[in-house]
């Protein structure tokens, strides 16, 4: 008997893929319209007034940080739903009752989250291109450092999704901590700009990392050294994988 | 119709499940069930019924003991087991915006399977469900919404299949159905354990027969053998006139007068027909003492009978 199932795996990538179909014209409207929202209000009303930050000007300095703004809360938040509303609504048993184990359960749901955050990406990339002309230094290294984030930070929400007990659990991490960090994390400014000490206290926050990680991809030029920002993005994915195969193993809150 | 084999499809031993809040849903069972068989699970609720499906099916992490399906340890070659196990919940869970077609070729996507069109048109067909394959399962009826889950768990054509209260809150009309298409499984030869409250669907359909309570399997046989082993016959017969009391000549075991002295009754036997010659004894010693009289009432003690007798003489033990 084989240790990994493709066909599994496909069915439930093809599945919560479809899933995410059913809703496409609300997924796909809601991140142009923040974006655009964005760009209009720090781009166009405050942008005009801001210096070049590392010779990159405002409106496109920001386009990285817009992105992963909206690719940490859509990607935690549908592979958190993605795990969870099975459990809510009981039809999890299926897929505890099949012969699939954490790998293809993984690559099923995680894979799905991942390419609807590529989807995302691109839609907020192009919406961009609307306001502001941008070009990207490192094309290949951006597209894999939005998959390495988007494959982390499904993870954290399959965690999520499988310790949340109720709706309130599943967005209250998201809501309270993700979306202020990433607020806080140098997505509209550099940390450089920080008087002390709140630039050495900002470096305290993770988020920091993975905007100016991608934002090096961009532009080449960023707060912190992308080796550091690629560390810590893959520890927190090790971390996450984890955590996950122990859930697998025990069976917490999955088969309590 | 296939019949059932001694040889042990699943081996369920020493299984024990304590939930985290402490209750003892599942006590050291031990069972066993045969290949080709229609194993009846009967017992109260909160007995520990969907906690043993869900610990075969792999819902639930047990506590101890092994189980063995298909001569795979569940615990270690789960892979192989599961494949070729099937489940339909009690509760009729699955998303309910997927079509009907679609939902049951994800079933058999998510088992491993290559997609096989032919053999989810027999399936949706044999259930009824072909011309409602595109519909939307939020759309159907319940009796409908129970067969799509039926599907589903056909759909990696298992050889063990679970069916967990499958006929419950459904009318008589679709229950009666529900009974045939089990029984069409059965005649394909899958061996199927089904829970049930209604004894009336394990007298119908069952080989064999568990009664649980609290975790604790009371009691496992052929239903036939238990019903000859623990039922009883019963006849109450209307004198015509009162009697003082019970006259030598018809004193026998399990004879008595009701309080108005007006009604003999009668309980004994063992389910094989015992019973009915002693109660045709005990009239034709009625007519030889002279005492008349207007009707009689006989009956066999059914499974629900034992079952009944059953869980209260256990209680009775425990309160004791």
């Amino acid at each position: 008997m084989t240790f990994f199932n493709a066909r599994s795996a496909w069915s439930i990538y093809k599945r919560e893929l479809v899933r995410f179909l059913r809703t496409a014209f609300q997924s796909v409207l809601s991140p142009v319209l923040t974006t655009s929202l964005y760009f209009i209000v720090f781009g166009a009303a405050i942008g005009g007034r801001m210096p070049d930050l590392g010779g990159v000007n405002y409106a496109a300095f920001i386009i990285p940080g817009l992105l992963m703004l909206t690719l940490l809360g859509e990607t935690t938040s549908n592979s958190s739903f993605g795990i969870y509303m099975p459990r809510f609504t009981g039809t999890i048993y299926e897929l505890l009752s099949a012969p699939v184990g954490v790998a293809e359960t993984l690559v099923g749901f995680v894979g799905a989250a991942m390419t609807k955050s590529l989807i995302l990406a691109s839609i907020i990339l192009a919406t961009a291109m609307l306001f502001v002309d941008y070009t990207i230094a490192h094309p290949i290294l951006a597209i894999l450092y939005i998959m390495l984030v988007a494959a982390s930070f499904s993870l954290f929400g399959f965690i999520l999704g499988i310790w949340a007990d109720n709706f309130e659990k599943l967005g209250i991490i998201p809501m309270l901590i993700l979306t202020p960090l990433t607020f806080l994390g140098g997505t509209f400014y550099s940390i450089e700009m920080l008087p002390d000490p709140w630039g050495k206290i900002a470096l305290a926050n993770p988020i920091v990392y993975l905007v100016n990680g991608l934002r090096w991809t961009f532009y080449g030029t960023s707060d912190v050294a992308i080796g550091i920002s690629l560390g810590l993005t893959l520890g927190f994915l090790t971390i996450c994988v984890a955590i996950i195969a122990y859930i697998f193993k025990t069976g917490w809150r999955l088969r309590d | 119709m296939n019949s059932p084999s001694m040889q042990p499809i699943l081996e369920i031993s020493g299984l024990t499940k304590r939930y985290a809040g402490g209750l003892l849903a599942l006590d050291n069972v031990d069972l066993s069930i045969n290949r080709g068989e229609l194993f009846a699970l009967l017992g109260p609720n909160g007995a520990g019924k969907t906690t043993l499906i869900g610990a075969v099916c792999g819902l639930v992490r047990p506590t101890s003991g092994t189980i063995r399906a298909f001569s795979h340890d569940l615990a270690t070659d789960w892979r192989s087991a599961r494949s070729r196990i099937g489940l339909v919940p009690q509760e009729l869970a699955t998303d309910m915006f997927e079509p009907v077609e679609r939902a049951v070729s994800y079933s058999r996507g998510l088992f491993g399977l290559a997609p096989d069109k032919a053999r989810i048109e027999e399936i949706l067909r044999s259930l009824s469900l072909w011309d409602k394959r595109n519909d939307r399962i939020m759309t159907l009826s319940g009796g409908m919404k129970r067969r799509v889950l039926i599907a589903k768990a056909l759909a990696h054509e298992p050889d063990l299949l679970f069916l967990d209260e499958p006929t419950a809150g459904v009318d008589v009309e679709l229950r009666r159905d529900m009974w045939k298409l089990i029984g069409a499984m059965r005649e394909r030869g899958v061996t199927i354990i089904l829970t049930t409250h209604y004894i009336e669907e394990a007298e119908e359909m069952a080989d064999r027969v568990g009664i649980i309570r609290k975790g604790k399997i009371l009691m496992v046989d052929d239903k036939a053998a238990m019903v000859s082993r623990l039922g009883t016959t019963e006849a109450h017969i209307t004198l015509a006139e009162p009697l003082a009391e019970i006259p030598a000549q018809i004193a026998m075991p399990g004879v008595h007068l009701d309080e108005e002295r007006r009604v003999l009754s009668y309980r004994g036997g063992d389910g094989s027909g015992k019973g009915k010659a002693e109660v045709a004894e005990l009239t034709k010693a009625l007519i030889r003492a002279g005492i008349d009289y207007t009707g009689i009432d006989i009956s066999e003690s059914s499974l629900e009978d034992i079952f009944v007798d059953l869980l209260e003489q256990r209680e009775a033990e425990s309160v004791a």
